[in-house]
């Protein structure tokens, strides 16, 4: 296997066409740009589909059209991009297709910043768009995780019928790492729901979000939330570093996690026992994983690019019986490990006093 | 017993959903009459808009999809793109391909894309209940111009054909109306012109349809097709406003 140094971004794209993607539809945002001009380079090649869309909205409805057409379909964009999709991702999900949609994040609000942020959790994992739906959500903190995990999401999102986000940030989008690619064959997922033409054979598919009977309506949901359920119970996925003898368990995901890591091996040798919990799904949140964790540690303490937006679903999976901390910076700025090392110091000689 | 007429193949057995006296009905079934004289029902795909023709995929016997309000011509894009050799096809009112999805309608068509677009055009919001359109003419009166449509605060109607017919991708655009017999020969013509175009892969057409609304126009279904005579062709002029294949002997 061929280990190859490549850009976060270029190497979401080049996973995206080796796990059987064909269709891209993008519009230009920094910091993700690196994926729309790499698949612009690379479709041709394989004789697939770039399309650069007239506004991220279109970029979205092209990946439901394709979608509902039977293709793996995805788009990438950055926050302010990722909120004019939310239109196109309810309905995605309010029509039971599979999608993925990248969102290398850059500070917010509004316009922000182009620097690294984390700041779009919360639309992430609590409100991807309008009504009651879910979005698998994967975050990754390395170069090659990006990579695996595009597979995985695309291979989850066509299991369970629904969007999934590979949910990034401009750090990790720009950043050069060795990967390796999986050599896999890709083996095209039964869709005997896609809108193919009914070529005169079987009754016409119909695709559509639409119950006006609120009692049918109901019921969809139901339905879709009898999946997530068992997403939740199976899928939610975390990395366990030195939690077993913590006494204060770092929570951090994606490029945070990468500082956090560097903190907390900079507080062993400190004489601090900390550890790290790294959440890999954020949708499904690793509750179980976190709690487990938690469980002989005195303290926590969530890391994130933002003002504090996992931090509540860590205090909620521990049930409110831990303390737990928060450091964060925000607006583009990404924290030290020399900060995060300070913050554990803090911590812990609060614990000791 | 000889049939010498049946209901078109590609319309499903259901009842349609539509208001007494509009004319989505007409349309409908030109639509389908178009797609299955051209042997394209097993191939078609169409996309139903947000507003009155949005349960068209109850009535149309092809795949279809629903779409975000505007942006049935992105959804045809994707499809169009994963099959090339399909016929597709997006069905919407003014409000959705005129004002939200604009830029979708734009785009679609200098991109060339292979799909036919059916722009049904009323001059209103029908399914919320009548407010006014982008295609409201001057002066006309809707919810939410209950003074009559004033150009001053509220500007001046769009005319979509007009405007697409000036851009190098769009292949054939074409105005006609459903209000009585002859315009209808004449709608259908037109429909089964651009979907043969689309069967030939020759790229973007569109079919506006000047069309009736009793119910929110306040007015009988007769008064009505009165009312598009009168009041909608002279702001929306009938015909053909480009056609790349013209010259071409009619098939």
């Amino acid at each position: 296997m061929q280990r190859l140094l490549m850009k976060g971004n270029e190497a979401i794209a080049e996973a995206a066409i080796k796990a059987g993607c064909r269709h891209f539809f993008g519009y230009p945002i920094t910091p993700q740009n690196e994926v729309c001009a790499y698949m612009s380079r690379r479709m041709p090649q394989v004789e697939g589909v770039f399309l650069q869309a007239e506004s991220e909205i279109a970029a979205i409805s092209m990946v439901l059209g394709a979608s509902a057409a039977g293709a793996r379909a995805m788009t990438s964009s950055s926050s302010p991009g990722i909120s004019l999709k939310t239109e196109g991702l309810s309905y995605i999900a309010g029509s039971d297709l599979p999608a993925l949609i990248v969102n290398v994040q850059r500070g917010g609000p509004g316009l922000g910043t182009i620097q690294p942020a984390q700041s779009d959790y919360n639309q992430a994992t609590k409100a991807p768009g309008h009504g009651d739906l879910r979005l698998l959500v994967f975050a990754p903190s390395t170069v090659q995780e990006m990579v695996d995990c595009v597979f995985e999401t695309f291979d989850l999102t066509e299991k369970y019928r629904m969007p999934g986000m590979l949910l990034c940030d401009g750090l990790l989008g720009q950043m050069m790492e060795p990967v390796i690619f999986p050599e896999v064959e890709v083996t095209p997922s039964e869709k005997p729901w896609a809108l193919t033409g009914h070529g005169d054979k079987r009754q016409p598919n119909i695709i559509t979000s639409l119950n006006l009977d609120p009692e049918l309506s109901q019921s969809a949901n139901l339905a879709r939330f009898e999946r997530y359920a068992e997403i939740e119970k199976t899928q939610a996925r975390a990395e366990s570093l030195m939690t077993e003898d913590a006494d204060i368990v770092v929570v951090a995901y994606g490029a945070c996690a990468r500082i956090a890591r560097s903190a907390v091996s900079a507080a062993r040798a400190e004489g601090i026992k900390a550890g790290m919990l790294r959440p890999i799904t954020v949708w499904p949140f690793p509750t179980q994983q976190i709690l487990a964790a938690g469980k002989s540690a005195k303290a926590l303490l969530a890391v994130e690019m933002s003002m504090g937006q996992m931090v509540h679903d860590v205090r909620t999976a521990v049930q409110f019986k831990k303390p737990v901390h928060f450091f964060g910076r925000t607006g583009g700025v990404v924290p030290t490990p020399n900060e995060v090392l300070e913050q554990l110091k803090i911590i812990d000689g609060g614990l000791k006093a | 017993m000889k049939v010498i007429y049946e209901k078109s193949p590609m319309l499903k057995d259901a009842p349609l959903s539509y208001c007494p006296g509009c004319t989505h009905g007409i349309i409908h079934k030109l639509v389908a009459e178009s797609i299955h004289e051209l042997g394209a029902g097993g191939r078609a795909i169409g996309v139903s808009p947000v507003g009155c023709a949005v349960l068209a995929y109850n009535f149309f016997n092809c795949d279809m999809v629903q779409a975000p309000h505007g942006r049935a011509p992105a959804l045809a894009t994707g499809m169009a793109r994963v099959h090339p050799g399909h016929v597709i096809f997006t069905y919407q009112g003014d409000g959705d391909l005129a004002a939200i999805g604009t830029a979708e309608t734009i785009h679609a068509a200098c991109r060339g894309e292979n799909i036919v677009v059916i722009f049904v055009n009323n001059a209103i919001y029908g399914m919320t209940g009548g407010q006014m359109a982008p295609t409201t003419i001057a002066g006309q009166t809707t919810q939410t111009s209950p003074y009559g449509r004033d150009v001053v605060s509220a500007g001046h109607p769009v005319r979509v054909c007009e405007m697409l017919a000036t851009q190098e991708g769009t292949t054939y655009a074409e105005r006609v109306a459903v209000h009585s017999v002859p315009h209808i020969r004449k709608a259908k013509k037109a429909i089964k012109k651009a979907f043969e175009y689309q069967t030939q892969g020759r790229g973007f057409s569109i079919v506006e349809l000047l069309s009736t609304c009793p119910t929110n126009w306040g007015l009988s279904p007769v008064e009505s097709l009165a009312w598009v005579e009168e009041n909608m062709i002279p702001q929306y002029p009938l015909g053909v406003f480009k056609d790349k294949y013209a010259g071409e002997v009619a098939r």
